[in-house]
């Protein structure tokens, strides 16, 4: 990886540290907005019926107790379910679906362009070929399974991560609006008792799902809570780990904070375990490795398949694709984990029988420069490239690739052909059957496309 | 100044090298025991030479390790010298002043600096927190951080100047106002660097057309004040005293101190002039520190406390991703208010110190072929085995009732005469882990 981009640090710094609430944040460049969901208050608690231990935010006001019934009660609701995958730091779609043997191209990219014969031809726009490593979404594509965004973006775009992903996740170019557009819509649908309903697979929340009024969840990895011993197996193992839960608490306020956490440990640890290692049973196999992004995906089909409540999640793929240098390594390894993954996870929820219920939605804050840097990199762009990834998706092209000749800006950047808020309306109303103009910002003035077949 | 005089045993010593270092080695507790407590406090404050004990630290390969460069290894670093210094002391204050004036290399982006700032607090780690303090506020890393670097004549950045009162000298609210916060940055103003391809930020300088001239109003003061005059009017400040020693004082012992104490502190403090030292004597040496409740150990002290139990140095890598895990990643403070002590336990980090206790035991797990049969089937004999890995730590009865408990429930369920001679190895290994996340061992 690579990131020479000083703002892009401070940016995912500030991210990091909304959900702590913390004070003295590093200050954001000027102008900057902060991130939605900056200051919603979190508190912790184990979704008994669900075996997991949640970071659950903005849910001051409600005892935790009572979101186990929630939970409980909302289990069999079986609705759709979107899943919003992030490709962090601007993912250059000149290369995700290349347009293969360009004259412009190959001048604007004399060191990055991939050539003719590479990846697999994109049967909608004989000009473009998918990247090698995306053969996995070629395959999908191919099946009516993949709905393509080649330049989706808003006109006038924001070169900074910090703000042009600001604008994604609130769904309006509004430095100022302080909830995301999946948190508003859980506040129209969702439930006050539910905070599954919105579930960040991440260590902090994401801002997409950041709500005013339902509380929403945040959990990193539910498969990897074991408690290895070296030279420890069998059945002592187990009464180590149930010792764990039989420490007296002592004396003292720290002993008998730290006797409460080992007998929680214990407890989790076996409600846990039913998951552990990755133990999905996953009816497919999904990329090994220890990036978390296959786990994760693996884990959220068997807890929809368990008949989990939820409505929407979100996720960042592996990789970082702010590649200002040394781009085409970081994009080979990181697009194929992705791509494989996501894969993967659809054949997963095609196998457990419950695709119908599953959309993915795959975006990055903005697309790369036209022209390469000195770096072997590029610089950031505009518009950028979006998929719809499910068995109900139309599988159709929106919008269309405006070409190197006149599709680019002044600043030599790629021009959107399909507004971001045309996608999120037409999600909101379709997907969920939600009126959007109770969550999108001057809904009216965007069109509704067909995205589901 | 109160000052303890029950017996300075073992456990007291314990005790004092867990709170002002990173634990005993073996056999450690004792000997610290033998001088006495003006001994063993004077032998912490009054550091003999910096001498490092044992092997440089390696990655898993043998390897030197690339502080400066390669990712965690600044981690590596600093657990080193925690790990081999004969200057405890030092280096447990080096820690508290990276928590007071936490500093993120998350948003400095460079390794170099913030092992720069660390020395910066190792060398005034017990001297004058004037000059700690002077040196820290153009501070390369601090002026990246808290944007001091940014702050300007024409566009004064706050930043800095608030948590130059918040959080290093006042306490929040603490006789300042938003308007002294206004003036403060205006006269911390002039701070710069530059910024090279490939080299990141370089050239720190302070530059006077960058600094605002005119005249100030601080604290109901007015003045043509610049940075130093900033910080020295928070040094005089009223509020200070009472901040500083509240905030020292809660590093080892974890109720407040009784008013009479706080007084006598606060003077000592200010007739020392601004010194670290006395104060930190002083609060060794308080009846609070040992007759007091116990205290969780950070993160950071509890890993380097079990490899200084072992006498193991840094040897492998693992040590910087497993910090992740226990909540202490060093160089990495949550934010700018450090860490919270109040915090350091939860289920996520009770797995990070049990995955910590695991790789320190990993070398010398016992092994079933060769301890076969060796052991002892008395389940008190076990645990006291496996206590004896740590260097004998002090352990409350009813904890080691639930360890022998636990012994005695596994060697119950060996049927077989196989299982009579493994399991015992198997306990014993399971015991070492046990004990580390026990309730004793992760406070002192």
């Amino acid at each position: 990886m690579s990131c020479s981009c000083n703002e892009f640090s401070r940016a995912s710094l500030f991210r990091r540290s909304v959900a702590e609430a913390g004070r003295g944040l590093p200050a954001i460049e000027p102008g900057m907005p902060l991130p939605a969901g900056s200051g919603l208050d979190r508190r912790s608690f184990l979704a008994r019926t669900a075996g997991l231990a949640l970071a659950v935010y903005g849910a001051g006001k409600l005892p935790l107790g009572l979101f186990d019934e929630g939970i409980a009660r909302a289990q069999s609701a079986g609705g759709p379910i979107l899943v919003s995958v992030f490709l962090e730091g601007g993912a250059d779609s000149l290369s995700m679906l290349f347009p293969a043997g360009n004259t412009r191209y190959h001048q604007l990219r004399p060191t990055l362009a991939l050539q003719p014969n590479e990846g697999s031809p994109f049967s909608e726009d004989a000009r473009l070929r998918w990247h090698p490593s995306l053969a996995p979404l070629a395959e999908l594509h191919d099946e009516g399974k993949v709905t393509v965004l080649p330049a989706v973006g808003y006109t006038n775009a924001d070169q900074s991560h910090f703000t042009s992903r600001h604008y994604w996740e609130v769904g309006a170019t509004d430095a100022h609006l302080r909830t995301g557009w999946l948190g508003r819509y859980l506040d129209v649908a969702g439930a006050m008792d539910n905070p599954l309903q919105g579930l960040a697979l991440s260590s902090s929340l994401h801002p997409a799902l950041a709500s005013a009024n339902v509380p929403v969840a945040c959990v990193s990895r539910i498969d990897e809570y074991d408690f290895w011993a070296a030279g420890v197996w069998g059945p002592v193992q187990q009464r180590m780990l149930d010792a764990l839960g039989t420490f007296p608490p002592g004396s003292s306020a720290a002993t008998r904070k730290a006797a409460e956490v080992t007998t929680q440990v214990a407890r989790l640890r076996g409600q846990l375990l039913p998951f552990d290692g990755g133990n999905w049973g996953s009816p497919v196999p999904y990329p090994p490795g220890r990036n978390a992004f296959p786990a994760r995906l693996a884990g959220l089909a068997a807890i929809i398949a368990a008949g989990l409540p939820l409505r929407c999640v979100s996720v960042n793929a592996p990789g970082m694709y702010d590649t200002h240098a040394d781009q085409a390594g970081e994009l080979t390894d990181s697009l194929a984990l992705t791509a494989n993954t996501l894969r993967a996870f659809q054949r997963d929820l095609e196998a457990r029988g419950i695709a119908d219920r599953v959309l993915v939605h795959v975006w990055s804050e903005f697309g790369r420069r036209g022209e390469e840097n000195g770096s072997d990199g590029t610089d950031h762009g505009a518009a950028g490239i979006g998929l719809l990834i499910g068995s109900r998706v139309r599988g159709q092209m929106l919008g269309e690739f405006p070409g190197l000749e006149t599709g680019l800006d002044n600043d030599g950047n790629l021009m959107a052909t399909f507004d971001y808020r045309t996608l999120y309306c037409s999600l909101l109303e379709q997907w969920f059957a939600t009126d959007a103009a109770q969550i999108i910002p001057n809904a009216a003035g965007f069109p509704r496309v067909p995205l589901l077949r | 100044m109160p000052v303890y005089r029950g017996a300075f045993g073992r456990k007291e010593a314990e005790r004092l090298l867990w709170r002002a270092g990173f634990g005993p080695r073996p056999g450690e507790a004792a000997r610290v025991a033998r001088k006495g407590l003006k001994g063993a406090v004077d032998g912490l404050v009054y550091p003999p030479l910096i001498r490092m004990t044992g092997k440089a630290p390696t990655d898993e390969d043998g390897a030197p390790i690339a502080p400066r460069d390669a990712w965690g290894h600044d981690h590596l670093w600093w657990l080193d010298r925690m790990v081999r210094t004969n200057q405890p002391l030092v280096e447990r204050m080096t820690l508290i002043w990276h928590d007071w004036f936490a500093t993120s290399n998350e948003g400095v982006g460079s390794q170099k600096w913030m092992l720069t700032q660390n020395q910066t607090m190792r060398t005034n780690a017990l001297g004058s927190f004037e000059r700690l303090l002077l040196a820290l506020t153009h501070d390369p890393a601090m002026l990246i951080w808290l944007n001091g670097n940014q702050n300007t004549r024409w566009d004064p950045n706050e930043n800095y100047a608030r948590e130059l009162m918040e959080l290093f000298t006042l306490g929040a609210g603490q006789g300042y106002t938003e308007d002294d916060v206004r003036e403060q940055a205006r006269a911390l103003t002039g701070w710069r660097n530059d910024w090279r391809e490939g080299l990141g930020d370089v050239n720190f300088r302070y530059d006077a057309n960058r600094h605002d001239g005119g005249v100030k109003v601080i604290f109901g003061q007015s003045g043509r004040f610049n940075w130093i005059d900033a910080c020295r009017l928070c040094l005089r400040h009223p509020a200070h005293a009472r901040f500083f020693v509240r905030k020292l004082w809660s590093y080892f012992i974890p109720t407040p101190p009784p008013a009479a104490t706080e007084a006598a502190l606060r003077t000592l403090y200010r007739r020392s002039g601004y010194q670290i030292r006395p104060v930190v004597s002083a609060i060794l040496r308080h009846p609070g520190l040992y007759t007091g409740p116990r205290m969780v150990k950070p993160p950071a002290v509890q890993v380097a406390g079990m490899l200084r139990a072992r006498n193991r140095t840094v040897d492998t890598e693992v040590w910087s991703w497993v910090s992740e895990l226990d909540g202490q990643r060093l160089f990495l403070p949550p934010n700018v208010a450090g860490w919270n002590e109040d915090r350091w336990l939860d289920t996520s980090t009770m797995r990070g110190r049990w995955t910590a206790a695991n790789y320190v035991a990993l070398p010398y797990a016992l092994d079933t072929d060769q301890w076969r049969g060796k052991l002892s089937l008395d389940p008190s004999k076990l645990v006291d085995s496996a206590l004896s890995f740590w260097g004998t730590p002090t352990i409350a009865p009813e904890s080691r009732q639930a360890l022998t408990t636990f012994a005695a429930t596994a060697l119950g369920d060996a049927d077989q005469s196989w299982e009579r001679a493994e399991y015992p190895v198997l306990i014993v290994n399971a015991l070492r882990l046990l004990i580390a996340v026990s309730p004793d061992y992760v406070t002192c």
